[in-house]
């Protein structure tokens, strides 16, 4: 089986699908004969031509309102837009069209488009860069949220997205791109070749939206986590020394509620971890739920270790990134009670 | 620098406020039959004058001249005439129902009817329409049942909206009508994107979309500009200057200093100012750039110049902002009275039978009022189960959603 990283599992789907599918367009920012900053999309235009793989104007609202217009025409268009953080202009794109459409027409018409966006710190990129603004998609009713881990899930996470008939938001944490990491940013990188999801098969296959994966089996507590932070969690328990259960939700809408609450139904504890700031953020929602389904199989409250309230700063990125240490701490904190 | 006046702000207004006198001699008029007729090949740079001029087929006697001139048969006349005049029977019934208290909301298009009926007579029933609100016109005209459109209004159990929109705000996948835009603007570069995507599939149906002069100001109608120029799409991209954005006159958009067909020449598109009140002039402008469009020379956009004669809605009030008198003096009339009286002038058509079939046509309306009301309407229902609102938010329900449908009790 092919080894790959995300980059390259990324740019498998999207080959995949466009193969499969002759509905299937990309665009986006330097996303055609560039091949995308991240270097996603590298290859597609010369394989599949300039009209189904191209480079757009710097709009971020005209990106997204293309792809409804095309999606409403009966085309599946994957969209890139180039850094989380550049997603804003087009709020209304998204939230006023795409997750209401469908709502808002009783069906007549769907935007069945896909929004790739690279999220999260960990490379410099300053607080314009490295945000993970996946609460605010997550709140807007209408939209699913995708967010992976590993290439094998981000392939077929893709691959459901791109043929799923609702718009998706699907975030590539950026700094996992080309190896797991575990938060320790002053050791060497490891490459995704050594990890075991490297293992993508080079054609189709999906992972379904809403199941989490469990990566690591425990007893004494439940750890929630997303993205690169399912990495940091792997490396939190193991510092902690705590028999933690982790589950990797790759998908926040929708949610998988049952194995969230199998697992502190039977851990009687629960530790929530991301990047993204605290308040308001994915977390308080998991924290309510969990409190709603398990209040009493719980032994001791429910622990947040999330990036601070604030923007993330440049300079001081590693005292912002939630890291192993934090982690390891939070479990501490929940097991103490 | 020293004795320089100081900094001051200027902010338009409109030549009249209430208890003033309206004087609309800033709209400068060209004469019907002036304006040349491009070729559809003709470069945007080479015909930059359209968009200040104003193509008129019409003059004020009802005679029609010039090269825009679409030479409709009579019997075309008469059915433009016709559904113009239905549009208007049609506000006019769903004004007073909400009047009545059986609805909450409704918008007239009235002075404006021309727009929708003309253009869509002139497209293709099988473009894609991206509309704005007001442009109920078109949707008739396109042969939508008013039943549908009356049971949107009234939210009742045959809307096919599921009580979901405001009235309205219609939506309709058969007359390939899409969903109206309760906010502003976001349709414009979704035209665009749906023009793209006949292109990308080499079809020949083309995208049209209208926006208000006001929304003009919103970001999305400068990327629908961006994207139709860069992808030549072939779209028809409207600009329904109805002078008005709510209260606000058109200059705070900013049509003071330019027009906004204007708008078209920084993005190398060519621009069509029509008189928005000229059935005729309407409907050749827009077989123009649908023409164009067509046949993979591009976008073009098209600044109709009419008059909002009515409120904005049934929630405003336009005497607290302009002279009563203003509607009166509008200088390019009535697309209904015009039209009809170029009918007239052919021999085609008289005051007698304009007062029978305004008569027969209100009485359609009336008769199928009565039937949408026998299904319901906002006011005393029945609308849809209240277990419908958790459908469609997603095309298969959610966890979430199943379960607070169940919290709700339905």
């Amino acid at each position: 089986m092919p080894r790959m990283n995300m980059v390259q599992a990324l740019n498998s789907a999207m080959d995949v699908m466009m193969a499969r599918d002759q509905n299937v367009v990309v665009f986006g920012e330097d996303v055609g004969y560039f091949g995308g900053v991240f270097r996603c999309t590298e290859g597609l235009q010369k394989k599949y031509g300039r009209d189904r793989a191209f480079d757009t104007p710097i709009a971020e609202s005209g990106i997204l309102a293309a792809a409804i217009g095309m999606g409403v025409y009966g085309l599946r268009p994957v969209v890139e837009i180039q850094f989380a953080d550049y997603i804003y202009p087009a709020t209304d794109q998204l939230v006023s069209t795409a997750a209401r459409l469908r709502y808002r027409s009783a069906g007549a018409f769907t935007a069945p488009i896909t929004v790739r966006a690279p999220c999260g710190g960990g490379i410099f990129g300053g607080q314009t860069h490295s945000q993970s603004p996946e609460a605010i998609f997550t709140h807007v009713c209408g939209l699913k949220t995708v967010i992976p881990s590993n290439p094998y899930d981000a392939k077929g996470l893709l691959i459901s997205a791109i043929e799923d008939d609702d718009p998706v938001i699907f975030l590539e944490p950026k700094r996992i791109y080309n190896g797991p990491f575990d938060g320790h940013h002053d050791r060497p990188v490891t490459p995704w070749s050594e990890h075991p999801a490297s293992e993508v098969p080079a054609g189709h296959y999906t992972v379904s939206l809403g199941e989490a994966a469990c990566v690591r089996q425990g007893e004494q507590v439940t750890v929630l986590a997303y993205g690169t932070m399912v990495h940091v969690a792997l490396a939190g328990a193991e510092e902690a020394g705590v028999d933690a259960e982790i589950l990797d939700l790759r998908t926040l809408i929708p949610l998988d509620i049952e194995t969230i609450v199998a697992s502190v139904g039977k851990t009687g504890r629960c530790l929530i971890v991301h990047e993204a700031t605290r308040t308001s953020g994915f977390g308080a929602e998991l924290a309510a739920l969990v409190q709603e389904h398990c209040f009493y199989a719980l032994e001791a409250p429910i622990v947040r270790i999330t990036g601070w309230d604030t923007p993330y700063p440049h300079a001081l990125e590693w005292d912002y990134f939630p890291g192993p240490r934090r982690v390891a701490e939070g479990l501490k904190k929940v097991m103490a009670d | 620098m020293k004795n320089a006046a100081p900094l001051e702000l200027h902010v338009p207004e409109p030549p009249a406020r209430p208890g003033e006198v309206p004087d609309f001699g800033w709209l400068k008029i060209a004469p019907a039959g002036s304006v040349a007729r491009p070729d559809i090949a003709t470069p945007p740079h080479e015909m930059r004058g359209h968009a200040y001029t104003l193509i008129r087929v019409l003059d004020e006697r009802g005679a029609a001249s010039g090269p825009w001139d679409p030479k409709l048969d009579a019997e075309t006349l008469r059915r433009g005439l016709r559904t113009m005049m239905l549009t208007r029977a049609y506000d006019e019934r769903m004004f007073r129902a909400q009047r009545q208290g059986k609805t909450s909301f409704y918008m007239r298009c009235t002075g404006e009817e021309a727009i929708g009926v003309a253009q869509a007579m002139a497209l293709d029933d099988r473009d894609m329409v991206f509309p704005t609100y007001r442009l109920q016109g078109l949707l008739i005209a396109r042969g939508w049942p008013l039943i549908e459109m009356m049971n949107q209004v009234f939210s009742n159990t045959r809307d096919r909206l599921k009580g979901r929109q405001m009235p309205v705000l219609y939506a309709s996948r058969e007359a390939r009508f899409f969903s109206i835009a309760g906010n502003l603007a976001t349709h414009l570069p979704e035209a665009v994107g749906w023009a793209m995507a006949s292109a990308i599939k080499h079809d020949n149906r083309i995208a049209a979309g209208w926006i208000g002069e006001g929304s003009t100001a919103e970001g999305d109608f400068h990327h629908a500009l961006t994207f139709a120029s860069v992808y030549r799409a072939p779209v028809v991209l409207n600009i329904v200057n109805n002078q008005y954005a709510i209260s606000t006159f058109q200059r705070i958009a900013g049509g003071e200093e330019s027009t906004f067909a204007a708008r078209a020449l920084g993005y190398g598109l060519p621009a069509l100012r029509v008189d928005g009140n000229d059935f005729l002039a309407v409907y050749a402008a827009t077989r123009w750039a649908a023409d164009r469009a067509r046949t993979n020379f591009g976008p073009t956009v098209i600044e109709l110049v009419t008059y909002r004669a009515s409120a904005h809605s049934t929630s405003d009030d336009p005497s607290k902002y302009r002279s009563a008198e203003e509607p009166g003096r509008w200088p390019l009339g009535d697309p209904i009275a015009r039209l009809s009286g170029h009918l007239a002038r052919l021999g085609e058509w008289s005051e007698e039978r304009q007062a029978q079939l305004a008569t027969e046509l209100d009485g359609e309306v009336l008769a199928i009022q009565r039937e949408a009301e026998s299904y319901g309407t906002l006011a005393s229902g029945p609308h849809h189960s209240p277990a419908t609102m958790f459908e469609d938010v997603f095309k298969e329900m959610p966890w979430h959603l199943r379960r607070q449908r169940q919290e709700m009790g339905s």
